[in-house]
């Protein structure tokens, strides 16, 4: 196992930066048996390449477009057996004290060998971060949810998502296409993504863009409820008693947004 | 020993005669001036508009007449020293008052005091003018001393001070020629970061510091940065306050293109147009990126409180976003070193920015270096 080489990804989206950590690393050799298995643009690039070779270490860029640093650490959990992320950041004092509160990983660009070298060493010895310390460290909303399906991690754009809907031990999504079971609580990701999405049920998350109308409907013991029409899908949703504010509010926003486009 | 902190003592500012913000000012204080002056004189409510119109009748000529005249020799008098110049502007409100009286004054007054009293009024009318003028320049040049805090503080990012020094490094290996240039560059940039900047620069300087900029941004973002300049009708001698593009151009690359996956295009267009400098800049917008925008808007504010310190109400700067670009456009009056207050000294450096000494402004000169010169 020692003589096994430590094998390394690395991600920014600076290509300069790539080429100094592959410089750095190649002057670790010496000391450590290294092998840099492969380089991304960002995070998704990244998880990507993660399906196709394995990696002990990714060492990560924070700001990054597609998807970032913390982001990714998070998906990349999702993996059956996770790489040790460590964060390679120029800047943000904020991002420091986090990481330095939350007792994660980073190093300072531009980084020196001696302390690149450091953090080599460490890696056999450490875990990956936890999903709860990732969350303390990124106050931002991810841009996709991921779950795992055959040992791959799949990514779900949140654009692309018409509701969350909790089921027993699952969250099922929806999306236009199919549908996804997530392992995750209902109201952290109401918490996160609030912005994007609206509670129309107790245990129903639905995507505010992907609301056609609403529609009164009357049970057979004459009990009224409205339903939620849902964009590119013929699914219709309940909406509970205790939601039923937001018919209203949300019928305004759309009456304003059609007449806002007219 | 130099001074740690510049002291600056109290000293005497000419406004720019010929800035339409300066002849508006002046026009509309010295008519709320005789407004006050008709309360006083006429007590009866129904009489004071009549009162008011009769006395506009001798100010308003004597007003206009002392603005042309202090137009035309705007450009003479700020070659003077403040204080020289304070004087002949006393003096030719006086020639003007005895012009007007000689010429067109004796019908309205036969009472030998008037003349005196008119004189006198419009001396305490000028008086009143030069100290709001001063005040003025005062509450609006901290604008400048914050440029240059914030220059260093925030808008030089430690995020684009470190993210350089580090490119550089990966290139010091493979490319040693590159990365002298481009920590020469880095060295040009903060010196220019680093000064005094409260005169105006040549535009040319000012998009040769943009250059420096792009260049160095260029180098750890390769081709993700596509940089479009317009310059073909950019008046090189137009004078403009230093960093006012540079800063734009870090927010435009910080929230345009380092978000983008893709390559996105910085534009820079530079022209005149009916005696106005227009800058406009574009670069590519997402509407959901929104964390960084309060630094964008304290670079906005400060810019744009630099121009009206130094054009008033001919300087202007407005955003906006059109579809998927965000653009800045900035407007300005077309001034040279031949036609400002402060002549620009020849530039130090081969073909770099001019590195100067006088802290004099450029619609509001100093005594202190006018004396200095003269």
């Amino acid at each position: 196992m020692a003589d096994a080489p430590l094998r390394v990804l690395i991600v920014d989206d600076e290509a300069p930066a790539r080429r100094r950590l592959r410089d750095l690393l190649a002057d670790c050799v010496a000391a450590l048996p290294i092998a840099c298995v492969g380089e991304a643009a960002n995070g998704r690039e990244a998880l990507e390449l993660l399906h196709a070779v394995s990696a002990d270490l990714v060492l990560t860029d924070i700001e990054m477009p597609e998807m970032g640093g913390l982001e990714f650490a998070r998906h990349v959990l999702k993996l059956p057996q996770p790489p040790v992320v460590i964060f390679t950041t120029a800047h943000d004092r904020h991002a420091v004290q986090a990481f330095e509160v939350n007792a994660v990983d980073f190093l300072l660009k531009p980084i020196r060998v001696q302390r690149l070298l450091a953090a080599l060493e460490k890696v056999p010895r450490l875990k990956p971060v936890s999903t709860a310390r990732l969350d303390a460290l990124a106050p931002t909303a991810r841009r996709f949810l991921s779950v795992t399906e055959r040992s791959r991690v799949v990514l779900v754009p949140l654009e692309e998502i018409i509701y969350l809907k909790a089921e027993l031990k699952y969250i099922t999504i929806r999306t236009a296409d199919r549908e996804f079971l997530l392992e995750e609580s209902l109201t952290k990701l109401e918490e996160e993504f609030g912005h994007r999405l609206v509670r129309v049920h107790r245990n129903c998350l639905v995507a505010r863009d992907a609301i056609r109308g609403f529609e009164r409907r009357v049970g057979d013991e004459g009990d009224a409820h409205w339903e939620v029409l849902l964009k590119g899908i013929a699914e219709t949703l309940p909406v509970s008693r205790r939601q039923q504010s937001i018919v209203r509010e949300i019928g305004r926003e759309n009456q304003r947004g059609a007449e806002a486009s007219r | 020993m130099q001074p740690i902190i510049r002291q600056h003592p109290i000293r005497l500012e000419l406004p720019d005669f010929r800035n339409l913000g300066t002849i508006l000012r002046v026009v509309l204080a010295v008519n709320a001036m005789t407004a006050v002056a008709a309360l006083v004189k006429e007590p009866q409510a129904e009489l004071w508009t009549t009162q008011w119109i009769d006395m506009t009748a001798i100010v308003e000529p004597y007003l206009i007449l002392e603005l042309a005249i202090l137009y035309t020799f705007a450009p003479w008098l700020f070659r003077q020293t403040a204080s020289l110049g304070a004087f002949v502007i006393a003096a030719v409100t006086v020639a003007v008052g005895l012009g007007l009286h000689v010429l067109i004054g004796r019908p309205y007054s036969d009472a030998p005091f008037a003349l005196v009293r008119h004189l006198l009024l419009a001396l305490s009318a000028y008086a009143i003018l030069l100290v709001y003028f001063n005040l003025r320049a005062k509450a609006l040049s901290p604008a400048i001393a914050e440029s240059r805090l914030q220059a260093l503080q925030a808008r030089i990012r430690p995020h684009f001070l470190f993210n350089s020094i580090n490119a550089v490094l990966s290139l010091v290996r493979s490319d040693p020629k590159r990365a002298e240039t481009a920590l020469l560059d880095m060295a040009d940039l903060f010196r220019v970061l680093m000064r005094d900047n409260r005169d105006l620069v040549p535009i040319a300087d000012e998009v040769e510091l943009c250059r420096q900029y792009l260049e160095l941004e260029k180098l750890r973002l390769t081709d993700r940065l596509q940089v479009e300049w317009h310059l073909n009708n950019m008046p090189e001698n137009a004078l403009v306050p230093p960093l006012l593009l540079q800063p734009l151009l870090e927010n435009a690359v910080y929230h345009g293109i380092e978000p983008l996956a893709t390559p996105g295009v910085v534009s820079i267009n530079i022209f005149s147009k009916g005696g106005d400098v227009h800058a406009i800049l574009r670069n590519p917008y997402r509407s959901d990126g929104g964390s960084h925008h309060a630094g964008n808007k304290m670079a906005l504010g400060n810019i744009r409180e630099r121009l009206k310190l130094h054009f008033d109400a001919e300087g202007s700067l407005e955003s906006r976003v059109r579809d998927t670009m965000y653009e800045v456009h900035i407007r300005m009056p077309y001034r040279t070193a031949a036609t400002s207050a402060s002549t620009v000294e020849p530039a130090s450096g081969v073909g770099k920015p001019a590195a100067r000494r006088d802290e004099s402004g450029p619609a509001l000169r100093d005594a202190r270096t006018g004396a200095l010169r003269g």
